[in-house]
């Protein structure tokens, strides 16, 4: 019926026509779990639009929930490019958070520049240490780094939860389970009306796309990724490129947790791991492992989330709603892609032109012979 | 003695949702497809089964329809990833997320409602005459509910079905190696859309357990990551079926270990503890890497997805 043939090329036009095919389909059938909830799918979107970006306050509060998610994703978009399917940014984050919280908590007397300063390395050694584990494993023995991964994120998170209520427990919160919130030397100076993390997301935005096209570990990364067996007949040192691009997926998820903890939630806690590192898994992915694209994606993908909270409060409806309309686009452009790498074309059963051109020939001397 | 029984008895109960999945999870992967969606399948199982048992009374009714729930999640994973070729991990991960999201939706008008009163009796423990008298091994294993014993029957049924049947060797052959499974005429595309339904089912079961027998109420995010817990089950389990059981209870007994400890004087803390699964599995996966042995590796196309022409 249908053969499928691989796309030689494919005009850029032609594949965003089709990845934006793919996201109005995913907005109508989301709206029709909308619509059993008796609400007007088109009202809607229009409020989350509305919600993200309808006043100062808004748009702020959408790009605070930006930052983290196109810095950890910007980290997670360099392991994948080399095919390394790193799911532990969660936990890479956390401990990220962690680390830059044991100075903020215990070395606050610090200079505020110096502590901050100390605080930024060690959120990116927090990160760096627990995604280095599982890169050596992977380097010294091929160990599947997907499952590693994810349970790191788990072991984070519980480690965390027993700081949070052993150790580091706050003995003026009442007995209530928090840890202590950060002196005012620990947290991060706004600039320009945000918290000065979005200055760190530009410049490694940056940084990123530099390192990615214009460097040599960069095209090594992209080569591992494409071919193993490439990479190693060029003589490329497989276990260096993974355990770099590991470091700055680490540091770059740790750096990201850091700046959760310093600037927005002033303090470290369990609840902070809302699967931000999940996210940014699904931004880097849409994004085409793209530093730029990153950057744009992250910010549509924040309007999504700071949108949804908005129409829970406007209509009632469930937060889940919105976690049903990402996971909806995320579906269909995940098809789509099919669309921009192969074309259908419809078998004939026929025979093509020249054989019937010589098949009618060789009946017409068949005939004459006769 | 009697508190270690009751605890082994209580460790199986808690296992059970973990089996479930896993044995689903296995399945999937034995056809070489990774599907990293399966706390998404066991929440969208948990819903509906819930959601169809209480509206219903019918304890069969809802767990068929928590296998179809389950079953349906684990279709649109096969679609993707077979038909269409999206990647693996992504998709599977989006699964998660619109399973989480799809079990929040439905099941809002239902929080904090208990399994209905039919239901929990159907599934009341039910002592089976002899073997339940079997000293020690009796009162663990065989004074359990009937969704425990259906456990036991499917744990059966697919260590036969891989390392018993033509079939099942087809299957483990597709996920080794799919390109000579291939030339030997078995239909790739078919075992592998079966297979992922069937683990999808399995682990919608799971979650019907938990929101129907276990807890049994509907919570905000019943599983409570479990559905993660069984893809590293899975490897725990060397992608067999019958070990497989000692994974998921050993699980099952660190789940309510904690509780359990608390009033004791043992004083490790409950959290440190609870790390312990994660730790395990990574150990055990590390092992595994280090030994490569043929027996006990991953199925060599896991994850990798089989196309033809691109061979």
């Amino acid at each position: 019926m249908f053969r499928i043939i691989k796309r030689t090329e494919i005009s850029k036009k032609n594949s965003v026509a089709i990845r934006g095919v793919s996201i109005v389909l995913a907005l109508i059938v989301s709206g029709l779990f909308i619509m059993v909830l008796s609400l007007n799918p088109l009202e809607v979107y229009k409020s989350m639009i509305d919600g993200a970006f309808g006043n100062d306050y808004r748009v702020f509060e959408t790009l605070r929930k930006a930052i983290p998610l196109c810095i950890t994703a910007l980290g997670i978009a360099v392991a994948f490019k080399m095919q390394f399917w790193n799911i532990g940014a969660e936990g890479q984050l956390m401990m990220g958070a962690c680390f830059a919280t044991y100075f903020a908590l215990f070395h606050s007397a610090m200079p505020k520049p110096l502590l901050l300063t100390v605080m930024i390395i060690a959120g990116m050694a927090g990160g760096c240490i627990w995604a280095l584990i599982p890169a050596l494993f992977k380097a010294k023995w091929g160990t599947n780094e997907t499952i590693v991964t994810l349970m790191m994120n788990y072991v984070a998170i519980k480690f965390i939860t027993f700081l949070q209520y052993g150790p580091w427990k706050d003995p003026n919160a009442l007995g209530f389970p928090k840890i202590a919130s950060f002196p005012k030397n620990a947290i991060l100076p706004d600039f320009l009306g945000l918290h000065i993390g979005w200055v760190f997301a530009v410049i490694l935005v940056v940084l990123i796309y530099m390192f990615m096209k214009h460097t040599k570990i960069g095209f090594e990364t992209a080569v591992l990724g494409e071919s193993e067996k490439t990479a190693i007949y060029a003589g490329m040192n497989i276990k260096k490129i993974i355990i770099i691009a590991m470091l700055l997926g680490g540091g770059l998820a740790g750096l990201s947790g850091m700046i959760q903890a310093s600037a927005v939630s002033n303090t470290l806690s369990v609840s902070m791991a809302v699967g931000t590192g999940y996210t940014a898994i699904i931004v880097a992915w849409l994004s085409g492992l793209s530093a730029p694209i990153i950057a744009v994606v992250s910010i549509l993908f924040a309007a999504l989330l700071e949108g949804g909270s908005f129409i829970q409060t406007a209509y009632g409806i469930p937060e889940s709603a919105a976690l049903i309309l990402q996971s909806m686009i995320l579906f269909f452009v995940l098809g789509s892609e099919f669309f921009v790498r192969y074309k259908l074309v419809r078998k004939n059963n026929t025979a093509s032109p020249d054989v019937s051109k010589a098949k009618a020939q060789g009946l017409a001397t068949a005939k004459e012979v006769k | 003695m009697d508190a270690v029984i009751s605890f082994l008895a209580a460790a199986i109960v808690a296992g059970t949702p973990l089996l479930f999945a896993t044995l689903g999870e296995i399945i999937t992967e034995k056809s070489g497809n990774l599907n990293l969606g399966v706390e998404g399948m066991m929440l969208m199982g948990a819903v509906t089964g819930f959601g169809v048992g209480l509206s219903t009374g019918n304890p069969i009714l809802a767990i068929i329809s928590a296998a179809i729930a389950g079953g349906i999640g684990g279709l649109v994973f096969a679609f993707l990833t077979i038909s269409l070729r999206a990647n693996q991990v992504v998709t599977g991960l989006t699964l998660t997320i619109f399973g989480t999201g799809f079990a929040s939706f439905v099941g809002k008008s239902f929080v904090g409602a208990m399994s209905p009163e039919s239901i929990r009796l159907f599934f009341r423990p039910i002592d089976i005459p002899v073997l339940g008298s079997i000293p020690f091994i009796g009162p663990i294993f065989f004074r359990q509910d009937a969704f425990v014993y259906l456990s036991y029957i499917t744990v059966i049924a697919l260590g036969l079905y891989l390392y018993n049947t033509s079939k099942g060797l087809n299957l483990r052959a597709i996920g080794e190696n799919p390109g000579a499974a291939d030339a030997a005429s078995i239909n790739i595309n078919l075992y592998k859309y079966l297979h992922i339904l069937l683990g999808g089912a399995l682990a919608g079961l799971g979650g019907a357990y938990l929101s129907l027998v276990y807890i049994p109420a509907w919570q905000e995010g019943v599983t409570a990551g479990r559905g993660w817990i069984a893809v590293a089950l899975v490897i725990f389990a060397v992608w067999n079926p019958y070990k497989a059981i000692i994974g998921a209870y050993v699980f099952g007994g660190l789940d309510i270990l904690g509780f359990r400890l608390q009033g004791t004087n043992i004083q490790i803390s409950q959290y440190l503890l609870s790390m312990l699964p994660y730790l395990v599995t990574i150990g055990v996966l590390v092992a595994i890497s280090m030994r490569k042995s043929k027996r006990n590796s991953p199925p060599k196309g896991l994850g990798i997805p089989y196309f033809r022409e691109e061979r």
